[in-house]
């Protein structure tokens, strides 16, 4: 028996509560990979999310008839041909991207949260249900890389999605990969205290 | 003298966790303490290497003559995927006592980007054989020192006085971007 689930709570619970970089810490490696500026992130987090949402449909839909054994390497087939289906279509249409991504793009084969959800999520639920997760997800994987792009574009160059915003040339240090590790930890240190203090008006209010 | 500067750099310049940002997840995850972090890297040294080799020969000997290299990804992971499972049962019977310091490390490690990466950045970088062999050795050694270097620096960080909001995860990240910064000074050397 399936049951029934709130696709709006299904949908944002990937924004903020369930987050897969800033709660859950999956997907590390492109989330300090590629974000060196916005635009980079943006991108990362929209291709996972196509990757996220076809994979955990098909999941859905083929669930009962894989094999349990098998399970595990089906899906990484599953992933692995969207994965690739996305990085032909990205070398065609968005080359400039592609090549700043680079080797990342495969690399989302390998991304925890797309086997994760898979795996979590997808096979057990129906496929409308499945897809909201992915999108919301996917949306909140690239949410968090968005805003650490953002971070890191802002002080690393003082500018945002590739406009100059102030005059100078801004710390270095946060274009390089220092800077990567560096605002991630204090991002998810921000985003800990944010929810500290929700539940501790929750806490109050009730 | 190119497989030494192959070998430097994998280590030092491009140090495969620290400025390629590969195999986070467990850099992360088993960085507690330095015994376990020892033994993950052990398992991604011999990992790393026959993985490189198996996928290099699926490259050259399979997917070039067929012209399938498209389905790189999906047969790349399927290899690695599998080899860990092979790897497992084989050291099983071979050697036990091998098996019991890496066999806890072994499933993890299908799912470490850092196997794959290295596997495509081998083509990308067209490497013959002994490169490769070689690239994959020197990276594996970065990963693990960086991941003991990580976790030695961890386990003391665990005797002081934090504020409550950047405990665990968050004080992590920060030792390990002053680790990067430290990395960077070998920038110039090659």
């Amino acid at each position: 028996m399936e049951k029934v689930i709130d696709q709006k709570q299904n949908f944002l619970k990937g924004f903020i509560k369930e987050n897969p970089v800033f709660t859950l810490l999956l997907g590390l490696c492109p989330t300090l990979g590629v974000t060196s500026t916005a635009i980079n992130g943006l991108g990362m987090g929209l291709a996972t999310t196509f990757v996220l949402v076809m994979s955990n449909i098909v999941v859905a839909l083929i669930k009962n008839l894989i094999p349990d054994k098998v399970r595990i390497p089906s899906f990484i087939v599953i992933i692995a041909s969207f994965v690739t289906i996305v990085d032909l279509v990205m070398e065609g249409y968005l080359p400039g991207l592609h090549e700043q991504l680079g080797l990342f793009i495969p690399l989302i084969v390998v991304n925890c949260i797309v086997l994760g959800r898979a795996e979590a999520f997808a096979s057990r639920n129906n496929a409308i249900s499945s897809m909201i997760d992915g999108l919301g997800m996917g949306l909140g994987f690239a949410f968090a890389l968005t805003l650490l792009g953002a971070v890191r574009e802002i002080l690393g160059s003082l500018s945002l999605f590739g406009f100059k915003i102030f005059p100078g040339d801004g710390l270095l240090v946060f274009v390089l990969a220092p800077g990567a590790f560096i605002a991630l930890g204090f991002l998810i240190a921000i985003m800990d205290w944010f929810k500290r203090k929700q539940e501790e008006r929750v806490k109050v209010s009730s | 003298m190119e497989y030494f500067i192959i070998f430097i750099s994998a280590i030092f310049v491009n140090n495969i966790v620290l400025s390629q940002f590969l195999g986070i997840c467990p850099f992360l995850g088993v960085s507690n303490k330095t015994t376990t972090a020892l033994g993950m890297s052990g398992a991604v040294l011999f990992v790393m290497t026959v993985a490189t080799i198996v996928t290099y020969l699926i490259q050259h000997y399979i997917l070039v003559p067929f012209e399938i290299t498209f389905l790189k990804t999906v047969a790349y992971i399927l290899v690695i995927a599998s080899l860990v499972q092979i790897v497992e049962i084989i050291l099983k019977k071979v050697s036990p006592a091998l098996f019991q310091a890496l066999g806890v490390f072994l499933p993890l490690i299908t799912t470490n980007c850092a196997i794959l990466g290295v596997a495509i950045l081998v083509i990308q970088n067209d490497y013959n054989l002994i490169e490769s062999v070689i690239f994959a050795i020197a990276s594996a050694i970065g990963f693990g020192l960086a991941i003991i270097l990580f976790a030695g620096l961890r386990e003391r960080m665990e005797m002081t006085e934090l504020p409550e909001g950047m405990k665990g995860v968050p004080a992590a990240l920060i030792i390990a971007g002053i680790l990067s910064m430290a990395f960077m000074g070998f920038a110039g050397m090659v």
